[in-house]
């Protein structure tokens, strides 16, 4: 049978305010333990919340930012459970009237398509403390310094069909919060959180399968292995006869397989009520219409823009503006070379492949965007080829300095004296007399594949520094002499 | 006159033409405590050496030559309200081992204005009840009548003033806990309008009816703690910005013209036929002083008392739910497992009172009872909310008993919860609708206090004080003490 | 809507409230005494009313932000259960 997947994802980003969402204590990650909870993130009686300013605007920011209806109007609501790192025995957070509502985000697939994704909501809440393991006496420790950091979780429409798709929203979603400012998208210190809901269905039906939820993945390799993993696992039990339970799975990148929390999770009742603590939080437009003239370029605008003002294609551009370092580096190498067309291959070719196999980040790129920039001026002066630009780039990249200094030191200078390649050609066709009355005797057809031998030859004897195109010319020249 | 018969109001002039210090009145305070708390238990603590700290600190200040109206002033707080550094046991085990880290604003603001704590009085536990049977310290007396309860919650606050202790105290207020046991401690006691106090330190039971007061035996004194107590603050999200009246000159304005309302359903049926005649009898006194009154209906009153117990419970179930024996508070022996640990922790730490209305209310906003209880119970809410906008369009202030008996005996209601739910029936209404409600007294019957009951619209607690002090300049019930003390 | 035995046990778990088996049968009747008392509001017709939250009405003020709080762990944590190397201890959590 043929099997379509659909997804849902609830992503959890921490906003990057300064103070928790209901103390004024700092959210600063790596603290030693409860040096970060206060009064009210220990819950103490009879202390009370205030809403950092900030975690609403952060909130309106991405409401807007996804064209979505914003809650004029929203409540703050206490979901009641126990759990050693939840101190109040409820998590403020949001339920029947959100701050964001309906929204969408447009993603582009790796086949350059573009599909847009529903958000259903997104919320405010506060995150819980953790609870540390190592054992004390088979004690549990509890760390309060994250209870009450601010997050905005973000519920996506089932309108994801593959876990490649999954992970380009998440990524989408990653880029945005961080253009937008909201969010460090530190997925390693769970800044941005990931619970997948997946179900399958036979491809024509209409009505959901059982879904299960995955929870808490942080990585953009984990979320597609961990879907794929859920989907397999649920098609073979389907296939095998069985049927797909409801329930909250744990993925272990270990073992590369989720698993049933079911029996440690127990059927909650989260009792759901107004936080009477908490007042309305109610948005005037001018309150809205403020934030909406702070918002930056988002991903969307400058992928258009790319297109439109550096003669992009749809997927170079949209590879460049996926993240706002990245599209900031290309305008930064575009500005000291003023060519787009050479910069977005140097960007995304040699650039891309040095940060993917180093495994760096673009903002952590040991080629400055002025070192690439200078580089491709030098390409396009003709000082170096793009053969030797390689060359220059590798050193850049190990630190020898910018293209100018590496050029001098290693003297990658292009030759483009005609004297001097003319003198360089003789030699080498002298050396190579034979195939040159080989060459003088062969017909069109196999004469021009015995040139590339002799341009082999030039470019070898020059350490591959004469120009190019005067080899060849010149090279014609001597041999049809 | 010895000191202990003095009101907030004697002493702050004694103080200030400094008949005697600060100091030497906290000492003779104290004295009178240690002698009369064993039979009565209003205090579960006191805080003799903070006390004489804070009153030599008081006549520092008047001798730099600050005079405040309660510069060495000595109050009592309700056991609820946070101090630093001192128990606060909201009358319970599960916070006798709690010295909070904090003070709560009404401490601090207290304690600014120059007041001397004396101590932390008793109060059912975590505030839950109307007799103080519920505390864990055992239940505070009536000095009227040491076999009959002070009221509750604020039992331990009107006991203490009552056996003239201390001359006032802080009380709160959820659905009568301060008026109720002025009430029937011939007290005057004032709950401000929702907002007014900050709740900031004060330890909840129903975060949207809670509201901390003052107690006194007379509504200057009331005025007096209130001007000190109320005002906004911006660690309270409920907290109101809005200026604070003049209290003590608003005492003086003349009742010509008030209009007062008399509700029909305060005086149907349930109502101990003396304290209507009390009532009755003090419209007639006020009639005198000028005002003109009218009968009026608050019809939605006979669903007060249901709304308010799915209310009330269901906040407090979520606000006792930190009460976990992981941060604070007490903790289980040897607990197995997690499980273990909360739910013995919270057997142990609890009362039977507590544990029911945590049950009730976690029972309210269970899935599927919801809608049937919370939602319609904010409903009714909101109908009785609307039946004091209505009446407050044709009156000033809505007048009536403020509980249907007077004390009972100690063990009188011992096992039926219902029964004393039930005493609550005049006073929740302010809760609900977050309106201001002040008790003073107004006769006795049997020789036990008999109240009665001021509301007034948001934020007019100074016309209630103003009409209970001009009614005290023509009677004297506030001036009564009870036999012994 | 009267409780039985299984509902009060229910509740009880959920909020963690330790209930002795001798304990169940007392505390069933109470609650059902006070669910009577309550259930009296089912009479109410509350049609088009918008359920009231907060007495005032009011709406949410807003807290800029700034970090004022500073690390007070040693003076918290004098009032704690058990505590070790800055951590509050519970018995174990199991993932």
């Amino acid at each position: 049978m043929q099997w379509e997947t659909v997804i849902g994802l609830e992503i959890h980003a921490q906003l990057a305010t300064e103070s928790k969402i209901f103390s004024a204590s700092a959210t600063t990650f790596g603290a030693e333990p409860n040096t970060q909870a206060s009064l009210i993130d220990l819950g103490m009686p009879g202390t009370l919340p205030v809403l950092n300013a900030a975690a609403v605007e952060m909130a309106v920011k991405f409401g807007l930012a996804i064209d979505a209806e914003l809650g004029r109007t929203n409540i703050f609501a206490r979901k009641n459970y126990f759990y050693p790192d939840l101190p109040k025995g409820y998590q403020t957070s949001q339920m029947d009237d959100p701050i964001v509502g309906k929204g969408h985000l447009d993603i582009t697939l790796e086949d350059g398509s573009v599909k847009r994704i529903g958000i259903t909501r997104a919320h405010l809440e506060e995150d819980a403390g953790k609870s540390l393991h190592e054992d004390f006496h088979g004690m549990s420790g509890i760390d309060l310094n994250r209870a009450g950091t601010p997050l905005l979780e973000i519920v996506s429409e089932p309108d994801i069909r593959s876990a490649k798709e999954a992970v380009a929203y998440v990524k989408s979603i990653h880029a945005l919060v961080r253009y937008l400012g909201i969010c460090d998208g530190n997925m390693a210190e769970g800044s941005l959180r990931c619970d997948c809901n997946v179900s399958v269905r036979p491809k024509g039906q209409e009505a959901f399968g059982t879904r299960a939820e995955i929870k808490n993945v942080n990585s953009f390799r984990f979320i597609e292995k961990a879907i794929n993993h859920e989907i397999q696992r649920q098609i073979e039990l389907i296939e095998d006869g069985g049927k797909v339970v409801q329930e909250t799975r744990l993925y272990d990148p270990n073992k590369d397989e989720t698993r049933s929390m079911r029996g440690k999770e127990e059927a909650n009742d989260y009792r759901y009520f107004p936080c009477p603590d908490l007042l309305p939080v109610v948005m005037e437009d001018s309150f809205i219409e403020g934030l909406r003239s702070q918002l930056p370029e988002l991903p969307v605008q400058k992928c258009e823009r790319f297109q439109s003002q550096y003669g992009l294609s749809t997927y170079d551009a949209s590879v460049l503006s996926a993240s706002r370092e990245m599209a900031d580096y290309y305008e930064a190498v575009v500005n000291v070379c003023d060519d787009a067309k050479l910069a977005a291959n140097w960007v995304m070719v040699e650039l891309g492949s040095l940060l993917n196999k180093e495994d760096l980040e673009i903002d952590q790129s040991p080629v400055s965007a002025e070192q690439l920039g200078g580089m491709i001026v030098r390409i396009k002066d003709n000082t170096i080829s793009g053969k030797i630009a390689k060359m220059v780039f590798e050193a850049m990249a190990a630190g020898e300095g910018n293209a100018d200094q590496i050029i001098e030191a290693k003297g990658l200078k292009q030759v483009t004296d005609s004297g001097a390649i003319e003198a360089m050609l003789d030699e080498v066709l002298a050396a190579n007399a034979a195939q040159v009355e080989q060459y003088r005797a062969s017909d069109e057809a196999k004469r021009g594949k015995m040139f590339g031998f002799f341009v082999g030859q030039a470019m070898k004897a020059s350490k591959g520094k004469a120009n190019p195109q005067q080899v060849n010319e010149l090279l014609k020249k001597k041999l049809e002499g | 006159m010895p000191v202990h018969t003095l009101t907030l109001g004697q002493i702050s002039t004694a103080l200030a033409n400094k008949e005697f210090s600060a100091e030497e009145l906290t000492r003779d305070l104290l004295a009178r405590i240690e002698q009369e708390n064993p039979r009565t238990n209003a205090f579960i603590t006191v805080t003799a050496e903070q006390a004489l700290e804070q009153a030599r600190a008081a006549d520092a200040r008047r001798a730099a030559g600050e005079t405040g109206a309660l510069l060495g002033a000595p109050i009592a707080h309700k056991d609820l309200f946070c101090t630093q550094g001192v128990r606060t046991s909201c009358g319970s085990k599960m916070l006798d081992n709690f010295i909070a880290p904090y003070n709560a604003t009404v401490v601090e603001k207290l304690a600014n204005a120059g007041c001397v704590s004396l101590g932390k009085t008793n109060m059912d536990e975590f505030a839950m009840g109307s007799s103080n049977a519920s505390s864990y310290y055992g239940a505070a007396k009536n000095p009227w009548n040491l076999d009959c309860i002070p009221g509750g919650s604020s039992g331990g606050s009107a006991a203490a003033i009552a056996a003239r202790m201390v001359p006032a105290a802080t009380g709160t207020d959820t659905g009568g806990s301060i008026r109720q046991p002025a009430a029937l401690c011939g007290l005057t006691g004032l709950k401000p309008t929702y907002g007014r106090v900050s709740r900031w330190g004060m330890v909840a039971y129903a975060s949207s009816l809670d509201q901390g007061g003052p107690m006194a035996r007379d509504a200057y004194d009331c005025a007096l703690l209130l001007g000190a107590m109320a005002g906004f603050d911006s660690k309270d999200s409920t907290s109101v910005d809005q200026p604070v009246d003049d209290y003590l000159a608003a005492l003086e304005q003349p009742l010509k013209g008030l209009k007062i309302g008399l509700p029909k359903e305060y005086f149907g049926a349930g109502l101990d036929s003396r304290i209507g005649a009390a009532t009755q009898a003090t419209v007639a006194e006020l009639e005198k002083l000028g005002a003109t009154v009218k009968e009026i209906s608050l019809p939605n009153l006979q669903h007060a008392i249901a709304a308010y117990y799915v209310i009330a419970p269901a906040e407090a179930s979520s606000n006792l739910s930190r009460f976990d024996g992981v941060r604070f508070g007490h903790r289980c022996d040897d607990p197995a497992d997690l499980t273990d640990l909360y739910k013995r922790s919270r057997a142990e730490g609890f009362g039977a009172e507590v544990k029911r209305r945590i049950m009730v209310g976690t029972y309210a906003l269970s899935a599927g009872y919801y809608d049937a209880y919370y939602i319609k119970a904010q409903q009714i809410r909101r109908l009785i909310k609307n039946d004091f906008l209505a009446a407050f369009q044709e009156v000033d202030v809505v007048m009536g008993p403020t509980t249907p008996n007077p004390a009972w005996a100690l063990c009188a209601k011992g096992n039926d919860p219902v029964a004393e739910y039930l005493e609550d029936i005049y006073t929740i209404t302010a809760n609900l609708a977050g309106l201001p409600g002040l008790s003073m007294p107004a006769g006795f019957a049997d020789g036990l206090p008999v109240g009665v009951q001021l509301l007034a619209p948001y934020f007019q607690e100074g016309r209630l004080l103003n009409i209970a002090h001009q009614y005290q300049q023509v009677t004297d019930w506030h001036r009564q003490a009870p036999t012994g003390f | 809507m009267a409780l039985e035995r299984t509902d009060v046990e229910k509740i009880a778990h959920l909020a963690r409230l330790g209930l002795a088996e001798d304990e169940l049968t007392a505390t069933t009747a109470t609650l059902n005494n006070i669910l009577g008392l309550i259930d009296a509001m089912q009479a109410v017709d509350t049609t088009g009313i918008e359920p009231l939250a907060h007495p005032l009405e009011a709406t949410q003020r807003l807290r800029a932000d700034v970090v004022t709080e500073t690390n007070q762990r040693d003076a918290y944590q004098t009032i704690a259960p058990a505590v070790e190397q800055g951590l509050f201890l519970v018995p174990k959590v199991i993932e």
